[in-house]
């Protein structure tokens, strides 16, 4: 063969690879000890995407009107499992009730935003960027919460996400994390012998052309997908993990929260919850990966002592109809509700009443919670961030965390 | 530093079009930037690009009988209708992503290069999403008709689009119940800029847009019952004003002129504004009466223009960077559609447009991971390499399922394989009279017209294959397209 594949494939010989420790790992004892707060406190987004059904994730039993206008739909009392005398959750989410009795899970009801859009790129675009329905913006909550706490700080591992490719919530005008599915696939691509010469030679430019800053990102990418893949090395998580997708992406989280990474955000989605026919099975099979998921992931934290540290959060772009279609599923709603699990919850259990049926706006739940109170309160009081930088405007703070 | 004459060439083609192609090299240094220009220039009336399939015409047809025969109102909640509907979304929203291949393919072919250019510009700037091909592929005709034309007329054409209607809810704008979405992005995004009008504008405007609205095939219909026509007051002007008077009102108004010419300015030219040169081009502009061509030539003739700080410092968006591969790599695809992965898996995936604010190009196309599926493309195309590549769900097209080929996919663990026959014969040949100590420069400047890399070419020449011509090309080739400096333009 003509060309030399070698040059841009790195294969194993991991063992002999010497690290190169990146600058900002020095600096993390001295100067820049307040990004990293006491116990690295850390937030996990796991983003149910698609549109989940809330109602059918929190069940409101006792409640006629939920079984009036859902004849097939609805699930019975029987076919929960009770975390109240009114309130069930899916039956496959039998360890989210465990953690509910714990008092390590809270769920907020009726969370969404004014004039409600019920496409989900639009309605995912101001849920990722934290933008009103009226604005457009360009950068996402995190990738702000990034620019806010990490600009020129090169630490480019504070936020994580596990996918292949990266989420507007992540972006920030300067700053971004960093998106990978396996952390070996990305350290062996970025690790080519082609890459990484071309990298060494451009380490001594200091020009400042447009294409510097690839080659800045270039940088970042080769000395963080190293550094990602031997933290995930240094301590793997031992606990039982489903052999998903999910399991697969809980497990990665697990191994860098418990090793010493200065990741404070990681980001981790599921889908599609778009269940607009047999929305049963499809809820079923998803729940079900998400319950094994983060069953095993909240008692690896546990056993490593570190589940104080940790708060997980779900969302999903909206909610879907009260009423249920005639294809057995729901179509596009509007407020949620949103769980948030970790051993350093302030207030726990159901935080606000469950969504009134009786109380419609076009047969759609009223929103009670913008959602941006719960990044305002998530950004303030668990990342220790300015939120009114990140957010842009002044909210009102809740209590759970 | 003057600039050769080819190199002017080079930079005016991947800014006015997608890059020099592998057939037209050789002519690169016989035209000076004024003819070439007016070669690629050519403004013909363009075909409409259909890709309405047999089955979604049919479907169509059926939902309009429906409709018709007052069938639709009467099983408004039937199981029939929905499962058509559902259908003719799913067959569409595959028939526009072949319209979308289509128009990738006209990018990298066809000879009015620039009418591509500027018709993925207006693209990008009169961003809509339509789960309709008919809607979708009339407004595309309707950009690709007047991307070089006038721009009032254009935004007065994209006004009246059913795909644009749709999009911004204008159906429901009506006299008791005014919907300002329509009225709001006409002015936020397609001609004044955020902070250039008042609230107030925007509900007085909406009033006038009421009716505004188009029948299932597409035409646009005034709704008279549904318009308000009482008296307005807009920009400090009252009267009984209509939708064109507000669009005319728009175009009256310079803001517009400076909100396009700086938005093009970043486009075409660089990311970084000069704000004596917007003003100037802004007047032009406005005093032209909107005329596009006009205010291009201005643009590409200008000696700023090849300024070496304008040159190679624009990031190619995911779509140029395929194109600009494309024609300067010629190749048959086996699966054309694998174009989609990728230019989607690199944040741009043609008629979904990330919200109505459009692509916000520059920097934010790049990342981490997007940087590294960027370097590695060429490689995957030279040898057919399984590449893993997990795309996010979009439920928009997808509708809670799969599309047939991402299923396989999926099912396959996100592997995908680019399988293309590269015809290195048509690029060898451009170096045919190239001698031995000058080729690495002359592929240089082949794939990134750009004198200033040394560094990199040293790293390029280290890698290369001496074994033959042939092998030494084609490995300097692909080792510069897998560069930074190829993301560039």
């Amino acid at each position: 063969m003509l060309f030399k594949r070698k040059d841009f494939i790195q294969l194993g010989a991991l063992a002999s690879a010497s690290i190169m420790m990146p600058k900002f790992l020095h600096a993390l004892g001295s100067t820049n000890q307040q990004m990293v707060p006491k116990g690295n406190r850390v937030l996990i987004v796991l983003q149910m995407s698609g549109g989940n059904d809330g109602l059918n994730t929190v069940i409101p039993f006792r409640n006629d009107i939920y079984y009036q206008n859902r004849p097939k739909l609805a699930i019975d009392k029987k076919d929960a499992i009770s975390i109240t005398d009114e309130v069930g959750l899916h039956k496959e989410l039998s360890s989210f009730a465990n953690l509910y009795q714990e008092g390590n899970m809270s769920i907020l009801n009726n969370v969404g935003y004014p004039n409600p859009d019920r496409s989900h790129f639009r309605s995912m675009d101001i849920w990722h960027t934290a933008a009103d329905s009226k604005e457009y913006l360009t950068t996402g909550w995190l990738g702000r919460y990034l620019d806010a706490q990490c600009h020129g700080c090169n630490k480019p591992t504070q936020a994580l996400e596990l996918d292949d490719t990266l989420s507007l919530s992540m972006k920030g005008a300067y700053e971004k994390g960093i998106a990978f599915k396996d952390a070996y696939r990305l350290y062996n691509t970025s690790q080519a012998k082609y890459f990484k010469a071309l990298n060494a030679a451009h380490q001594e430019q200091h020009a400042e052309a447009p294409v510097d800053y690839l080659y800045k990102t270039m940088t970042e990418t080769i000395n963080s997908a190293e550094y990602i893949f031997k933290q995930t090395k240094v301590c793997p998580a031992k606990g039982d993990y489903p052999k998903s997708d999910l399991g697969n992406s809980f497990k990665t989280i697990a191994s860098l929260v418990l090793s010493d990474i200065n990741t404070k955000v990681y980001y981790v989605s599921i889908g599609s919850f778009d269940t607009h026919v047999g929305q049963q099975d499809k809820q079923q099979r998803l729940f079900k990966e998400m319950n094994e998921a983060i069953d095993a992931f909240t008692k690896d934290m546990k056993a490593n002592n570190r589940f104080e540290d940790v708060l997980l959060m779900t969302f999903s772009e909206f909610g879907r109809r009260v009423a249920a279609n005639a294809s057995g599923g729901t179509d596009h709603g509007t407020a949620n509700n949103m769980f948030l699990i970790g051993g350093g919850l302030k207030q726990k259990g159901l935080l606000n009443p469950m969504p009134d049926l009786s109380d419609l706006q076009d047969g759609d739940l009223k929103y009670k919670i913008d959602f941006k109170n719960v990044y305002a309160t998530v950004l303030n009081n668990w990342l220790g961030a300015d939120y009114k930088t990140i957010l842009g405007k002044e909210y009102s703070l809740m209590n759970f965390v | 530093m003057s600039i050769s004459n080819q190199s002017k060439n080079l930079h005016l083609l991947s800014r006015a079009g997608f890059g020099i192609s592998a057939k037209d090299y050789s002519l690169i240094d016989i035209h000076s930037p004024k003819k070439l220009l007016e070669e690629i220039g050519i403004n013909s009336k363009p075909d409409l690009l259909d890709k309405a399939s047999p089955d979604s015409i049919a479907m169509a047809k059926e939902l309009l009988e429906m409709k018709e025969q007052g069938k639709l109102m009467q099983n408004e909640q039937g199981e029939n209708k929905k499962d058509i509907r559902r259908e003719f979304r799913r067959q569409s929203n595959e028939d526009i992503r072949q319209l979308s291949i289509a128009w990738m393919d006209l990018m990298v072919n066809d000879k009015a290069q620039l009418r591509e250019k500027m018709s993925l510009f207006w693209h990008g700037h009169f961003a809509c999403r339509d789960a309709n091909i008919f809607y979708t592929q009339q407004l595309l005709h309707i950009i690709r008709t007047n991307a070089l034309g006038n721009f009032g007329d254009m935004l007065k054409a994209v006004s009246k689009s059913a795909a644009m209607l749709g999009f911004l809810n204008n159906q429901q704008n009506r006299k008791q119940h005014p919907n300002e979405n329509f009225a709001r992005e006409v002015m936020e995004l397609f001609t004044l800029g955020r902070g250039n009008y008042t609230e107030q504008d925007i509900k007085e405007a909406a009033r006038a847009f009421t009716g505004w609205n188009f029948e299932r095939n597409g035409d646009f219909v005034m709704r008279k019952n549904m318009h308000d026509d009482g008296a307005k007051t807009i920009f400090g002007k009252t009267g009984n004003f209509t939708g064109e008077d507000v669009l005319n009102m728009l175009l009256e108004n310079k803001q517009t002129a400076r909100y396009i010419v700086t938005k093009l300015y970043k486009y075409l030219v660089n990311d970084t504004i000069d704000p004596s040169k917007i003003e100037l081009l802004a007047s032009d502009f406005y005093e032209s009466n909107y005329d596009i061509n006009a205010l291009l030539k201005k643009i590409f003739l200008s000696d700023w223009f090849y300024d070496p700080k304008n040159i190679g410092v624009k990031i190619k968006s995911p779509v140029e960077l395929m194109a600009s591969l494309r024609r300067k790599l010629p190749m048959a695809m086996n699966k054309p559609d694998i174009q989609t992965v990728f230019t989607r898996a690199l944040g741009q995936e043609l008629f979904h447009p990330p919200n109505v604010a459009g692509w916000p190009g520059g920097k934010s196309w790049i990342d981490s991971s997007s940087l590294m599926i960027r370097l590695v493309i060429p490689r995957l195309i030279e040898d057919d390499t399984e590449f893993q590549l997990a795309l996010k769900s979009d439920d928009d097209t997808m509708m809670g399922g799969y599309r047939k080929e991402m299923k396989k996919a999926i099912l396959n663990n996100n592997r995908f394989k680019i399988k293309a026959t590269i015809d290195w014969g048509a690029i060898n040949k451009n170096f045919d009279n190239t001698k031995r100590a000058f080729l690495m420069n002359d592929i240089q400047q082949y794939l990134v017209n750009k004198q200033t890399s040394t560094v990199t070419q040293k790293i390029v020449e280290s890698i290369v294959d001496n074994s033959s011509r042939e092998a030494y090309i084609k490995s300097a080739a692909i080792a510069w397209m897998s560069t930074p400096e190829f993301q560039m333009c």
